[in-house]
């Protein structure tokens, strides 16, 4: 079976430092696969890499044989890959309901229309993806205003509302509680069950990569220094040592 | 807001307007003439200021090229006014189509430097091509329809006109392109991770102020009878800045607001001082001081709730 996300030999450094290191990677349609590594391993480079916000400086990125590479991110998210970010990043000024509003505006390719009111588009659509993702009494608050996790929520709606095939999540759980951390999992598990999609995510909490990735590789300085299913990736030695043995984890 | 009550607001303020040359006042009429034009150049730049979150420092490029093309073609060419008016508006959208080509590769400060260097290159034209535009003594003597001749009539003819172009930028404004040029604004990395192309966006934004701009420019041209260099000048720019900032850049209302109280303003000041620019400056540091929303973000402070248009 070919992959859907096909990565080769992918390269990115900043001013000397070697971000991403000989990368390849590849990832089968349908797989929950989850990208670990301390931090400064380089995990949110290589999605921003993925998500044309980078360019690399060298190597191969295709998604279902198209390539990736040169195209900004605008374009990316056309052929059916969303993100979410580790760093909250919504519309600070605009209601919940518009953040996600907007989202379903444009993947309609509708942001050219300048005869429709715009707050008349999607109606139904934004308030099934609130409701989804727990928010919909939180609908007409300023999204900025949101607490943090509900803010994080908010970002998972927007990068739903893009109708994506491959989802990428960037630590979901960043700055949770416990609670909520349990809570967007599940909703997480849920929503990538429900729609068929294919996940990448990153993520620190140990618990839930073990608990819900069905592959998993490890960054260290840029490199993925180990790739498979969970067992194997807890029982690497390579792993244990730089990483998971630190931590105390397995 | 509702969009109803909006409407009903609207259609008010329009009858009000049109009712005001019966009170008799031939300065009360000259003044209301004037706060309508400006009142759609500062609604013009708030497209890209407001809306799309870029400060632009070079605005009365558009108007000065607006009423400049409208004033040449009616006077040197004898064009007739429903020809010369559309063709003006068009070459100030065509030129900020142009020059937004470039701008919208930058942003911020560079940004708001790239539009001042091309507003001071049109002030330069305007300078320097005397035998069309009239150079530093300006294009006095514009030639006007008979029946726009008379004050009142033309009063009339600047209700209907800026009307209809306010009208339109509501529109625009509210349409699913205004609310995602908002998205733009607020998080222009997010939206473009929502397929949005935020440049060809700001551009479009860019080009749709500079054609409303330029037909305030025409309006204001035909009123002086005659365009002047100092309408293309970076002052004006400064000013007409000031407006939408002074009403409230995140609200539709706002730069109406601010455009009338401004000019109001410095009508009055002039009757009793000769010192406008200190007076501006001094609204300028209230500003920025105390009122980053404007006037209408005062309005919102008291009614509790800061939303935005």
């Amino acid at each position: 079976m070919s992959a859907m996300l096909s990565i080769q030999g992918l390269w990115k450094s900043f001013a000397g430092f070697v971000a991403t290191r000989d990368v390849s990677f590849e990832l089968k349609a349908g797989e929950t696969h989850a990208i670990i590594g301390p931090n400064g391993a380089g995990k949110t480079t290589f999605f921003n890499l993925i998500t044309g916000h980078l360019k690399p400086d060298k190597g191969a990125v295709s998604f279902e044989g198209r390539t990736l590479i040169g195209m900004p991110p605008h374009k990316i998210v056309r052929l059916g890959i969303a993100r979410s970010f580790q760093r909250i990043n919504i519309y600070p000024r605009l209601s919940v309901f518009e953040n996600v509003q907007v989202a379903l505006i444009a993947h309609e390719g509708q942001q050219w229309n300048l005869l429709r009111v715009g707050r008349s588009l999607h109606r139904d659509a934004t308030r099934d993806l609130l409701e989804l993702v727990g928010l919909a009494a939180e609908a007409s608050e300023i999204g900025g205003e949101l607490s943090y996790g509900k803010q994080k929520q908010l970002e998972l709606a927007i990068a739903l509302a893009s109708k994506p095939r491959l989802l990428l999540l960037d630590e979901p759980t960043a700055g949770m509680s416990p609670q909520e951390t349990g809570e967007t999992i599940a909703l997480v598990r849920d929503i990538v069950k429900a729609r068929g999609l294919t996940l990448l995510f990153t993520e620190h909490d140990m618990s839930v990569v073990f608990g819900m990735a069905e592959r998993i590789s490890v960054l260290h300085h840029g490199e993925i220094i180990a790739s498979g299913e969970p067992d194997a990736v807890r029982n690497d030695p390579e792993v244990r040592r730089v990483y998971l043995g630190e931590q105390g984890h397995g | 807001m509702p969009r109803r009550s909006y409407l009903i607001a609207s259609a008010v303020v329009v009858l009000l307007l049109a009712l005001l040359p019966l009170a008799g006042s031939r300065h009360a009429v000259d003044l209301t003439t004037e706060v309508m034009i400006y009142a759609l150049f500062a609604l013009s730049l708030n497209v890209l200021v407001g809306y799309t979150g870029n400060v632009s420092f070079g605005h009365a490029a558009y108007f000065a090229i607006g009423g400049y093309t409208c004033a040449i073609l009616l006077t040197t060419h004898g064009w007739p006014l429903v020809l010369a008016m559309p063709a003006a508006v068009l070459l100030a959208g065509l030129v900020a189509g142009v020059v937004g080509f470039f701008c919208v590769r930058l942003t911020q400060i560079y940004f708001a430097m790239l539009t001042l260097a091309f507003a001071m290159l049109v002030w330069g034209v305007a300078f320097k091509w005397k035998e069309v535009t009239g150079g530093d003594d300006g294009l006095t003597g514009v030639k006007l329809p008979a029946m726009l001749a008379n004050h009142v009539n033309y009063f009339y003819f600047t209700l209907v006109s800026v009307a209809i172009a306010i009208a339109a930028l509501w529109v625009i404004c509210h349409s699913a392109f205004g609310l995602t040029l908002v998205a733009v604004r607020e998080n222009n990395v997010r939206a473009g991770f929502i397929g949005v192309d935020t440049r060809r966006m700001r551009w479009a934004a860019f080009t749709v102020a500079g054609a409303f701009g330029g037909l305030a420019g025409a309006l204001f041209g035909m009123y002086h009878r005659g365009m002047y260099i100092e309408n293309a000048f970076w002052t004006e720019s400064a000013q007409v800045l000031i407006m939408v900032l002074l009403g409230g850049l995140y609200s539709f209302v706002g730069p109406i607001i601010g455009a009338a109280v401004l000019h109001l303003l410095q009508v009055f000041t002039n009757q009793y001082t000769p010192y406008w620019p200190t007076v501006l400056g001094l609204i300028l540091l209230v500003i920025v001081l105390v009122l980053p929303d404007g006037l209408v973000g005062l309005v919102n402070r008291f009614k509790g709730r800061g939303r935005r248009s």
